[in-house]
């Protein structure tokens, strides 16, 4: 049977499913023994989930128009 | 990073990719149209600092076309600027030395860190509970109270959505080092957003 310790060192393996079948199937055991386990699971899982769902990447207007124009800068001084 | 349609977008950048090469801005302009936005976010993130983060956006894409002809095109080319904005963003962080915990290797703890101390259920969608800009500064500031070795990683595989490897690659880190800060990072992300986001109830029985 796995520590609370042991379940915790293999949780973001665990919820990125990259762990085996067979460590997968005794964590699986642990979290329905244990809720403390099953809450920092749950949560974490949640707290993946919450960052994963920010998508806003948009660049302000003025960031992008002087980006533009360093690139511009370095285009013109090559083809000199 | 497979998105419906990806294979179409792959073939759209390599040739975007081809023609830069030659010289064509415009092709370069329609990379930087592609992941400014990513980049400028990692930067933030990383550096912390709006200014900060305009500059290793600017660098990084200037590196980028200077160095076209160095881009191997075995790994992707988000992978690749990825790689160079994170080298930047972190010489920003260590030229401002008011960062103490600067090195990708301090503040790292040695195992017994692994710990979760708030055990509390949260609402089935905690994030509603927020209007959005008051949302996004609670997870802002979650992730730039992480110490820089785990909040890089974090940004890059759970904002960035880069893999394992492409996480190892870009900051030179081995994968178990990648998957020990990773652990770490959501395990102290879990226990900041679990003062915002706990289930109300779970409070009542303490009075019960
Ligand atoms: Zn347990």
């Amino acid at each position: 049977m796995l520590t609370c310790k042991d379940f915790l060192s293999e949780l973001s393996d665990y919820l990125d499913d990259s762990v085996d079948s067979e460590i997968k199937a005794k964590l699986e055991e642990h979290i329905k023994a244990c809720p403390n386990c099953w809450v920092v699971c749950d949560t974490t899982r949640k707290t993946i989930q919450v960052y994963k769902g920010q998508t806003e990447c948009s660049i302000p207007l003025d960031i992008h128009a002087r980006l533009m124009a360093a690139i511009e800068k370095k285009c013109a001084e090559r083809g000199k | 990073m497979s998105a419906p349609g990806s294979e179409a977008i792959v073939s759209e950048e390599s040739g975007d990719l081809a023609l830069a090469r030659t010289g064509d801005a415009q092709a370069f302009a329609n990379l930087i149209q592609r992941y400014e936005g990513k980049i400028f976010r990692l930067a933030q993130h990383i550096t912390q600092n709006r200014e900060d983060a305009e500059d290793v956006l600017q660098e990084t894409f200037l590196k980028a076309y200077t160095h076209l002809d160095q881009f191997q095109g075995n790994s992707k080319f988000y992978t690749w600027i990825v790689r160079i904005a994170v080298n930047q963003a972190l010489m920003k962080l260590r030229k401002r030395k008011t960062d103490r915990t600067v090195s990708m290797d301090e503040g790292i703890d040695t195992g017994e860190d692994i710990v979760a101390r708030e055990i509390a259920t949260w609402d089935p969608s905690p994030e509603e509970q927020y209007g959005r800009e008051e949302l996004a500064e609670i997870l802002d500031s979650a992730v730039q109270s992480l110490a820089p070795a785990y909040r890089t990683v974090f940004v890059l595989r759970d904002i960035e959505d880069l893999s394992t490897e492409e996480t190892a690659a870009a900051l030179d880190l081995s994968i178990p080092a990648v998957k020990s800060r990773l652990l770490r990072a959501r395990l102290q992300l879990r226990e900041k957003l679990t003062k915002f986001f706990k289930h109300k109830g779970d409070d009542a029985f303490a009075y019960m």
